[in-house]
């Protein structure tokens, strides 16, 4: 996955990217801090000695479990859609911005359009902050891959300089891609300023809680009938780590984060010992509603268009360019996403029981199946490798 | 990746290898229940020792399973497998790659029932096998022809089963296949992908053969009157994408699959009310409903010609010569048309 020969090489943006980080950042500013990855990642800069003063925004305080590893955080209380922010930037001196605030679940920010202001008009207010402060010489964005959207055009695998077949029209996906577009204002404005656009591919991990994971913790899981989309993961450790390194070095240029290879969505079910229910197409948005209505599943309809054609990306620049290679793939981020969270309905070990018993019945007793014999018929006799 | 012919319904990569000798030859037996009667037909190939169906007959597979334990029937070694391969489809326990391919299910499942078809409907004769690489890869560029695209099934089938080296195809497909439920995601695992630069480079790059149908729905659509005849090439695409990446050429013509299905008619109003390409009409369907969904047992030829080397054109820059594209596409263009000209000239009958 992460070499292409055929990759159009990125000159200017990403050509001084492999120079070693000469200035660390002494002020560190993080929005979004009372999510959970802004309040991961402000946990981490937190406990590097080399940084004077992390600050947090966000308009609510963090959850006290969130809080807890925060340490010397200096969190600030403050609307991001406020001049306010405007301040705090100049008061503090900040040099680095850390711009963790774009909410993907319209429940948490309270509907869809309070959503919107979020994203949209905060990233703006943020970037015209920025852009005033002389202090500011970093700017890291934490977007995300569905900025691709997600269609039956799209090609296998996404790199960084492909346009969207079809762009997101609402919700979440055409928020980040509008957030990015202000970023790229804000880079040409201040081409001194280094601009790292991170785009993540969906998290998951033991603690992270998304839509998705939610999803998945359904007992029985909605599928769209006829469709096996290809679903690509980033471990939040890895999410985690790839913030940390934009954050402290010097990475200019914009990169998809996510794990090596892909998972079907009909395979993710079934790792997680799950039951899939295919819904027709039509009835797709119904079931959806339900889910939300019940809030046990907070996708939005364009995430819906994501159960359908799935998306995976080619992290090749984060590993040539940015200089990182996640440390765990796809299929090991969800599977280490399931043992830590999901109780499968279906667990693993029925299914081996069920065939060891159909193993058992008359006429089958004396055969082994070699493969599957090593883990699982310790008490049938082993095999004797074909010598003759 | 190339070579992955070896079926290991029994118990996945990560079986001993001292067992996989004997596992990927029961897994033969397994799932492919016709396949055991054709298989003595086949040793030559199914005997090849560096796919490691050592065993590759059924007779040879029970001496392997003799050799541990008391002598059984096939049957039941053949429901063990079919058993693992199971417990592995229900625990998710298969690898894919990035594109959605599952070879596993690709060779052992979803082309299951094309095999019979390929021996003993079409009776399939290949020709030209030795053009096609064993490894690396190459693009091989084929006249499409059919009403369903059987063309690219048996092309799959014949590199997959009777190639030396087992090779998987990748084919390239319209965005339509992608579109429609339950055929989009049994193309991916299938081994196909979107016909778009960006994907058949991919391809191309990382070693793969990858097989495209450049004529698309015009070819497969035409109507019977106008069968042999190739349709325009596209846009040259497949031709840029080769010379991007230094890839040969393969041209691959195949006779037989116009007539499997001979459209006489098309019902635009149905095709534009359903938004597809055409809605054929055969002189048995719809005529006939679901029997006439038969389709007649000609017999086949597919001919790989002589690679044409792309490496020495001038790689990526090459690619931005819209003449050189042409010129490319058209050599290729008419070498499957002339040899589809010989073929038929060779031919008897349309079904013998």
């Amino acid at each position: 996955m992460p070499t292409s020969p055929a990759r159009k090489s990125r000159t200017a943006r990403t050509a001084g990217s492999e120079a070693p980080p000469n200035e660390t950042p002494r002020v560190v500013l993080v929005t979004g801090v009372a999510r959970y990855f802004g309040a991961r990642l402000a946990a981490i800069l937190q406990a590097d000695p080399t940084i004077d003063r992390i600050i947090g925004v966000d308009m609510v305080p963090p959850a006290p479990a969130l809080a807890a590893g925060l340490g010397r955080t200096e969190f600030v209380r403050a609307d991001i859609r406020n001049p306010i922010i405007a301040k705090v930037i100049a008061s503090a001196a900040v040099d680095t911005v850390v711009h963790m605030n774009v909410i993907a679940t319209p429940l948490d920010a309270g509907g869809r359009t309070a959503m919107k202001e979020i994203n949209v008009i905060g990233t703006m207010q943020l970037l015209a902050a920025c852009q005033k402060a002389p202090t500011v010489r970093h700017l890291v964005v934490k977007s995300t891959t569905a900025v691709y959207g997600s269609s039956p055009r799209d090609p296998a695998l996404f790199t960084e300089d492909l346009e969207p077949r079809a762009l997101p029209r609402a919700g979440f996906a055409r928020d980040a891609v509008e957030v990015e577009g202000y970023v790229r204002g804000f880079g040409r404005r201040r081409p001194d300023v280094t601009l790292t656009v991170l785009r993540f591919t969906n998290f998951i991990g033991p603690l992270v809680d998304t839509p998705l994971t939610r999803y998945f913790s359904l007992p029985v899981v909605p599928t769209v009938l006829g469709f096996d989309p290809r679903l690509q993961f980033c471990h939040e450790t890895d999410g985690l780590e790839v913030l940390r390194r934009a954050t402290l070095e010097e990475h200019p240029g914009t990169f998809n984060v996510g794990g090596d290879g892909v998972l079907l969505l009909s395979q993710a079910i079934r790792r997680a010992g799950r039951l899939s229910l295919p819904v027709l197409t039509p009835a797709v948005t119904v079931v959806g509603q339900v889910l939300r209505r019940a809030g046990l599943v907070d996708f939005s309809p364009e995430q819906m268009r994501f159960l359908l054609h799935g998306r995976a990306v080619d992290y090749g620049q984060l590993h040539n360019v940015f200089g990182y290679q996640p440390a765990y793939t796809t299929v090991e981020a969800y599977d280490d996403f399931v043992s830590a969270r999901i109780a499968p309905v279906i667990p693993p070990a029925v299914v081996e029981r069920v065939e060891r018993a159909a193993r058992r019945l008359p006429g089958m007793s004396s055969d082994i199946d070699t493969g599957s014999a090593q883990d699982l018929d310790a008490d049938l006799p082993m095999p004797v490798p074909a010598g003759g | 990746m190339p070579d992955a012919r070896v079926i290991q319904l029994g118990g996945g990569g990560r079986s001993a290898p001292s067992t996989a000798a004997h596992n990927g030859a029961g897994a033969t037996a397994a799932t492919e229940p016709e396949q055991v009667s054709a298989a003595p037909g086949r040793e030559e190939q199914a005997s090849e020792p560096e796919t490691g169906r050592v065993a590759g007959e059924p007779g040879a597979d029970r001496a392997a399973g003799r050799a541990g334990t008391a002598g059984t029937d096939p049957l039941p070694s053949a429901v063990g497998s079919a058993l693992g391969f199971l417990r592995r489809r229900f625990t998710g326990d298969y690898p894919v790659d990035d594109f959605g391919f599952d070879p596993e299910l690709t060779s052992s499942v979803l082309l299951a029932p094309a095999r019979p078809l390929y021996e003993h409907y079409f009776r399939v004769e290949t020709r030209g096998m030795e053009h096609v690489p064993d490894v690396g890869s190459a693009l091989l560029v084929a006249n499409h022809s059919g009403t369903i695209p059987l063309d690219a099934v048996m092309t799959q089938l014949a590199l997959l089963d009777y190639h030396p080296a087992h090779r998987h195809l990748r084919m390239l497909g319209a965005d339509l296949v992608f579109r429609l439920p339950i055929v989009s995601s049994l193309a991916r695992k299938g081994g196909a992908t979107l016909a778009c630069n960006a994907d058949a480079e991919r391809l191309l790059a990382s070693g793969h053969l990858v097989g495209v149908w450049p004529e698309g729905f015009k070819g497969i659509g035409k109507p019977f009157s106008e069968r042999y005849k190739l349709q325009r090439f596209g846009r040259g695409g497949f031709v840029s994408a080769a010379l991007r990446t230094g890839k040969p050429i393969i041209p691959c013509s195949i006779i037989g699959a116009e007539e499997i299905y001979p459209i006489i008619g098309n019902a635009n109003w149905l095709a534009r009310l359903l938004g597809l390409p055409y809605v054929p009409v055969t002189p048995t369907f719809p005529l006939l409903g679901a029997l006439g969904m038969v389709p007649l047992p000609s017999k086949w030829i597919i001919e790989f010609s002589e690679p044409i080397e792309t490496a020495n054109l001038g790689g990526p820059v090459a690619a931005e010569d819209p003449m050189l594209v042409f010129n490319l596409t058209d050599q290729v263009r008419e070498t499957i048309q002339s040899t589809l000209y010989k073929l038929l000239m060779q031919r008897r009958s349309v079904f013998f």
